[in-house]
């Protein structure tokens, strides 16, 4: 059979049932009752005893959520929501309040186990290797906040992060001990109003990060979130914030798995970023929730809004994201480079298999003089699956020297899956310069040929492939992220091929 | 026992039939050279010996150490000893040739069920062989072959061959798109891989290749057959009267 029919076969059965993620964690959960009203937002913001500013932020979104529709514009397609049949808080039960690993329930401790998530007072991902003539690699601190469903259960690192006066912490606790940072920052960079998911997250937000850099600091250490979705029903409205004052620099990872489930899972979270003059973030995702079985039944639905505000001159922003997850993702994380000389970045690597359909790209809005933008976006599609990359990149008026670079490529395997390029482009000012680069391209017969005829199996040549396509952005995740995505993209892609 | 052995074999592509009763007996040592027109099904037979897909084996077989070669996947083959020169080389973005040459040679130790090389063993040996071949080292940090000229795409394939130490080489056209000065360090990298445990089958147009690499037997093939053997005076016997006369020999 030839190669690339055969793959298609593969495809055809590939059996995303076998998702390495997907067992329950057994613990009593205390969550609200089904279906959203103002009495649900009401019990959200007593669980997590909130001040009142909050509370009214909350029900202004609320009402304004109500009088809003779902945007329809994506190339994604699927059955309607029904919001009053889902649960909007979940919470495990706390015995007390910890403030220790020793005391967290053992069962969570074991599902990041299984997880392979090190929580652990040096937590050094797995899988990093020395580099030639180089001693043991510096062993990196990650600062691990981890949000199990909706409740943040440890932060650790906190006293080193403290010294230096970075605080990180749970955004309902930041909400607590923070107000005046939160009330300053929230919603800043997306409103309430600016669209139906986020909206819905400014009202039912359940928990998230809050990361504060004060001036001139660089945070010791790369900043880690890992979300998990775990209670039947649930929808997960996460929440973080993250502003870094004037001349810090913060770097932070955030990693995503989910159990396994028939029903499709809601998840809308809302990411902010906020860099003051000359302050530099960067956020990095690695995305791999469950896809949905071999029927396309099932999987996560993920509405993200996630927008960074270069609010300060010379400041930065660079998104990079590998999403290999979801049953559908709907996710333009942006950048709105208000400062002169400001910069953002958005590199993105976006694999579909099975019936995945994916919409996600970026925005670079240029609203100050010579800003610049970088867009590299690697769209890779197999078995059933649409993959659309959809940007805007736009100059103001006053965005004179603005400048932008955007290269999209689409790589496809088989023939039953889709690739789409949606680019919009606006200048509104005569000295700006746009480029756009846009390729597709097969993995054909002869290279895959090539590759097993020099004795490597098809899985082993295809991922070689791969990971040859996504390289310059893989290149741009922090070492310890960058093997754990090598790995989920050979991982993403098994039953792809034999 | 003769290293490679084919005996009538028949090859359709799409409802064509392009190999049509082919015998051909190699045996360890020996450097084979196989002349003969385009469209006479040469290049159809080096794909079928690596196994490559798109192809219909309707009658025949290839044992290679006696072993039935058409039942192993490409990479099986490839573990075994069998190793293609292709004719027109694949670019692979991205992946650097000196990651390629490792991903190889360590997948086929791990299906011989060697140990894989370490990290200095290995740029030990590609470095070696990379010198002796005129291949300078930033070629190794490129794209497999992409932005490659001809000559130096021909020079990888040797550089690849003369890694993985395949017990059977067998070279498409080689020659094509090679200057003089290419041409004889291609030829010097596969003449140093002449050994008594290596049979190679040099797939050729031209007389011109064979001056350089001096084989001990040449076939004539033509129209899916091969129509004459002899040393290697048939290959001046070739180049001084032309295909006509095989063709109607049949």
């Amino acid at each position: 059979m030839v190669a690339v029919q055969e793959t298609v076969e593969r495809v055809k059965r590939i059996d995303v049932d076998q998702y390495r993620y997907g067992f329950e964690t057994l613990i009593d959960s205390e969550k609200a009752p089904k279906g959203l009203s103002e009495e649900i937002v009401k019990f959200i913001s007593q669980k997590k005893n909130e001040p009142a500013w909050m509370l009214q932020w909350r029900l202004e979104a609320y009402r304004r959520w109500l009088t809003m529709t779902e945007p329809t514009w994506a190339r994604v397609d699927y059955p309607k929501i029904d919001f009053q049949d889902l649960y909007y808080y979940a919470a495990p039960k706390p015995k007390k309040t910890v403030t220790s690993l020793d005391e967290i329930n053992p069962e969570i401790l074991k599902t990041y186990e299984k997880l392979g998530i090190p929580l652990r007072e040096v937590a050094m991902l797995e899988g990093v290797e020395p580099k030639p003539g180089e001693e043991d690699p510096a062993r990196r601190k990650i600062a691990v906040d981890a949000v199990f469903d909706s409740v943040s259960v440890a932060t650790t690192f906190k006293a080193e992060l403290k010294k230096a006066g970075v605080i990180f912490m749970p955004i309902s606790e930041a909400i607590r001990e923070h107000p005046e940072l939160v009330q300053k920052y929230l919603g800043s960079v997306v409103p309430t109003s600016d669209n139906f998911y986020a909206t819905l997250n400014s009202a039912v937000f359940s928990d998230g990060s809050f990361v504060y850099v004060p001036p001139g600091v660089r945070c010791p250490m790369e900043l880690s979130t890992y979300f998990r979705i775990n209670e039947r029903n649930t929808g997960q409205f996460e929440r973080t914030l993250i502003i870094a004052d004037k001349g810090s620099y913060v770097s932070y990872l955030e990693g995503c798995t989910a159990p396994q489930r028939d029903e499709n899972q809601l998840h809308a979270a809302v990411v902010e970023l906020v860099a003051h003059d000359d302050a530099e973030i960067k956020y990095s995702t690695v995305q791999n929730w469950y896809p949905g079985n071999s029927e396309g039944k099932g999987g996560i639905y993920n509405f993200v809004t996630k927008r960074g505000d270069c609010r300060g001159n010379r400041s930065k922003i660079s998104w990079t994201q590998v999403e290999t997850g979801s049953a559908i993702t709907w996710k333009y994380p942006s950048c709105i480079l208000r400062g002169d000389n400001s910069s953002g970045e958005f590199y993105s690597i976006a694999i579909s298999n099975g019936f995945q359909q994916v919409d996600s790209g970026t925005k670079m809005i240029h609203l100050g003089k010579n800003t610049s933008s970088r867009i590299i976006s690697k769209g890779i599609a197999a078995g059933k699956s649409q993959n659309t990359y959809r940007g805007l990149v736009t100059a103001h008026r006053k965005a004179t020297g603005a400048r932008n670079f955007t290269a999209c490529d689409s790589l496809l395997i088989g023939d039953k899956c889709g690739a789409h390029t949606v680019p919009y482009i606006e200048a509104k000012n005569s000295s700006a310069t746009f480029e756009h680069e846009a390729t597709t391209s097969k993995i054909s017969e002869d290279v895959l040929f090539y590759c097993i005829q020099r004795g490597l199996s098809q899985e082993e040549a295809v991922g070689l492939v791969v990971n040859g396509f996504v390289k310059q952005v893989l290149q741009k995740l922090p070492m310890e992220f960058a093997v754990e995505a090598q790995k989920l993209i050979s991982i993403s892609l098994d039953g792809s091929v034999g | 026992m003769a290293l490679l052995e084919i005996r009538h074999l028949h090859v359709g592509v799409e409802d064509r039939e392009v190999l049509r009763g082919l015998d051909l007996n190699v045996n360890a040592g020996e450097v084979h050279a196989i002349m003969g027109p385009n469209g006479s099904g040469k290049s159809t037979l080096s794909h079928v010996i690596a196994g490559k897909p798109g192809y219909e084996i309707t009658r025949g077989q290839i044992l290679f150490r006696g072993e039935n070669l058409l039942r192993m996947e490409p990479n099986e083959r490839a573990a075994k000893g069998v190793f293609l020169a292709f004719q027109y080389p694949v670019e692979i973005p991205g992946v650097t040739t000196m990651n390629f040459l490792r991903a190889a040679l360590n997948a086929q130790r791990k299906a011989r069920g060697q140990q894989e090389f370490s990290t200095p063993e290995f740029l030990k040996r590609v470095r070696q062989v990379a010198g002796s071949l005129n291949i300078p080292q930033d070629m190794l940090k490129r794209g497999v072959n992409v932005g490659f000229s001809g000559g130096e795409k021909k020079r990888n394939e040797i550089l690849q061959m003369a890694l993985v130490e395949p017990s059977l080489c067998i070279l498409d056209e080689i020659d094509s798109g090679l200057d003089i000065d290419a041409l004889r360090i291609v030829a010097s990298g596969i003449n140093a891989l002449r050994a008594p445990e290596r049979a190679m089958i040099i797939i050729t147009h031209y007389r011109r290749l064979l001056d350089h690499i001096v084989p001990d037997v040449v076939h004539v093939m033509s129209k899916g057959r091969i129509m004459k053997s002899g040393g290697k005076e048939l290959a001046l016997e070739l180049e001084a009267s032309g295909y006509a006369q095989f063709e109607h020999a049949a």
